[in-house]
């Protein structure tokens, strides 16, 4: 039955197709796997009836015609709030919150047939690069070498899951690198569609203007299927994109031959681990067989990308989380006698939100404080128009994508304790991408000499993701990763 | 950059976060490094730049003014920790 997990959503969905697979066989071998997952702690809240509904009415509808989706069970990062389902965004402040509403994009997953497993682990607020301040606790890595490892954040229950085979596809959502370092982290395929290409109407916010939730798959087939359910112009996102939407899979042709591949040259850092170099030189030498143009180009501001996040990250974030204020939904503090409404919230959130949290709602608070806001702000979003034009100015050359390491290191131990800004250099390669509203694709690419997965990164050009998604699937093709963690959980 | 524990307090009372007296000296070497790390940005020539508004030039949408949501107050009060006679109920708030 477990092996049943193990497909991925091309291969289900044609089984399914073809009549040789039910949703309610497959649905069932999920359930059965994420239930008996506890040690990864990657799915916080199981919906089993709420799956078998769902797969049974995938089942009565099944057939050539079938939507694109139909019967496929997933899993959706906590961030997305799921109708009478909990959705807490892995914080207490929000504790027994069950949103009356849907979110767009679940909605449209589930127009597409799809199937909810249940609710999975994440960073609070998608703050973090470990999913180490989750209120659940820990999600862990399936892939482990002697002591236990992060999986990456802040979608780091979908890449557990999506890495140990309990659900077939996952949510996720990326802010600064929240799907890309994850899934590099185990050895998975995940995407961030450009600023604007999904809607954001019912996730959690958190930065608004670089927040962009995108598909955490197997492959990068299975990538392009669940990124085309995904996207789509809502007019309830003002900033969703009213363009028309491409067959993502029918340009999976991998064919990439005169395509201009740009190798940044500030993305290679000083003390970058000598595994991380001669990877992103083989997955250069791969392209360059598949035919493309190799180029060395320049993106001047690339240091300053993680500094200018550090302050309009928080900025927004503080705006954002202004809202949890113990009157409309989540946890409200304990009052004692004579505690006004002053008292209620800032009692309140002091319990609500963790250490992370806390610190950059307040680190936000500062730099839009009255005699800061020029210098820090102002200042962070004017070099966030230069790191703009910085790519704006390469794709002016002819370059089509963009290769670089997806992370500086493989997967770290949980509880190794890094202080913030040492956690923050994490997302020092997808932070980029985010500041400049692009497309990037994480891609697995080679073990390093622990035996632990490691990604490359694709960017490519804005809306540019049907070509994007073709560069990464040349690149899977000839990496030709399969490697799998051994089952330990 | 150095930020005193006069500042930390200063930051959590704006932020609406209790934080207490003990706590803010901790706080405040915290907010020194990031700050620190931020004051990378004025090795930066933002001369002539304009601060980005939207990532993606587009033109918001518009839509004609008027209601097209309401008459939700049940669902909009189900997860209130407090709701009373159909409203949120708070502490006092003027005396």
């Amino acid at each position: 039955m477990s092996e049943l997990s193990k497909l991925t959503i091309a291969a289900a969905r044609d089984a399914m197709r073809k009549g040789d697979l039910t949703s309610a066989e497959l649905t069932g071998a999920c359930l059965t796997e994420a239930e008996t997952s506890g040690a990864l702690n990657a799915f916080v809240h199981h919906t089993p009836e709420l799956a078998m509904e769902q797969a049974k009415a995938a089942d009565a509808r099944a057939g050539t015609d079938a939507p694109s989706l139909n019967g496929v069970p997933l899993g959706i990062k906590d961030l997305f709030c799921t109708k009478g389902v909990a959705s807490q965004a892995a914080s207490k402040i929000l504790e027994g919150f069950k949103p009356e509403y849907e979110s767009t994009v679940t909605t449209q997953l589930f127009d597409a047939g799809a199937v909810m497993l249940g609710k999975l682990n994440m960073d609070e607020f998608a703050m973090g690069s470990s999913n180490e301040t989750s209120v659940y606790g820990n999600a862990v890595n399936p892939w482990k070498i002697d002591a236990e490892l992060t999986p990456g954040g802040s979608s780091g229950g979908s890449a557990a899951a999506v890495a140990a085979d309990l659900c077939l596809g996952a949510t996720g959502t990326d802010t600064g690198g929240s799907i890309r370092q994850p899934a590099a982290f185990t050895g998975i395929t995940g995407i961030k569609p450009t600023y604007g290409r999904v809607s954001r109407w019912g996730i959690v916010a958190f930065a608004s203007s670089l927040d962009q939730a995108g598909p955490m798959t197997k492959d990068v087939r299975d990538a392009a299927i669940m990124l085309q359910a995904m996207c789509g112009h809502d007019p309830k996102d003002s900033t969703s994109a009213d363009i028309a939407v491409p067959d993502f899979e029918a340009a999976l042709t991998g064919d990439i031959k005169g395509k201009t591949i740009g190798i940044p040259k500030e993305y290679r850092m000083d003390g970058m681990p000598a595994e991380i170099e001669k990877l992103w030189a083989d997955g250069t030498a791969m392209l360059k067989d598949a035919g493309a143009k190799i180029v060395d180009i320049t993106l001047p501001h690339t240091k300053y990308a993680l500094p200018a996040y550090y302050v309009i990250a928080p900025a927004e974030a503080s705006s954002n989380l202004a809202r949890y204020d113990g009157v409309r939904f989540g946890h409200r503090a304990k009052l004692e006698q004579g505690d006004g409404i002053t008292e209620m919230y800032e009692k309140t959130r002091a319990e609500g939100f963790g250490a992370e949290v806390q610190r950059r709602v307040m680190v936000g608070t500062y730099v839009l404080s009255a005699g800061f806001y020029d210098a820090y702000y102002n200042r962070a979003r004017k070099v966030r128009a230069l790191i703009k034009r910085d790519f704006e100015a390469v794709f002016a050359d002819g370059v089509d994508a963009i290769l670089t390491p997806a992370t500086p290191s493989a997967a770290f131990e949980l509880g190794a304790n890094f202080d913030p800004i040492q956690m923050y250099l994490n997302d020092v390669f997808t932070v980029t991408v985010n500041l400049a509203g692009l497309p990037g694709i994480a891609v697995p690419a080679g073990l390093d000499a622990k035996g632990l997965p490691l990604g490359l990164q694709l960017i490519g050009k804005p809306w540019e993701e049907a070509e994007l998604l073709n560069v990464a699937y040349s690149l899977e093709r000839a990496a030709g990763f399969v490697a799998k963690p051994a089952k330990w959980w | 950059m150095s930020i005193d524990t006069e500042t930390a307090r200063r930051v959590a009372k704006l932020a609406r976060i209790k934080v207490e007296d003990d706590a803010l000296p901790a706080l405040a070497q915290e907010f020194g490094a990031i700050l620190g790390f931020i004051e990378q940005l004025n090795e930066v020539d933002v001369d002539g730049v304009e601060p980005m508004t939207s990532v993606t030039p587009q033109r918001l949408k518009r839509r004609d003014d008027v209601v097209t949501d309401g008459s939700q107050q049940e669902a909009v009060l189900k997860n209130a920790p407090d709701a009373r006679e159909g409203f949120f109920a708070v502490p006092k708030v003027v005396e």
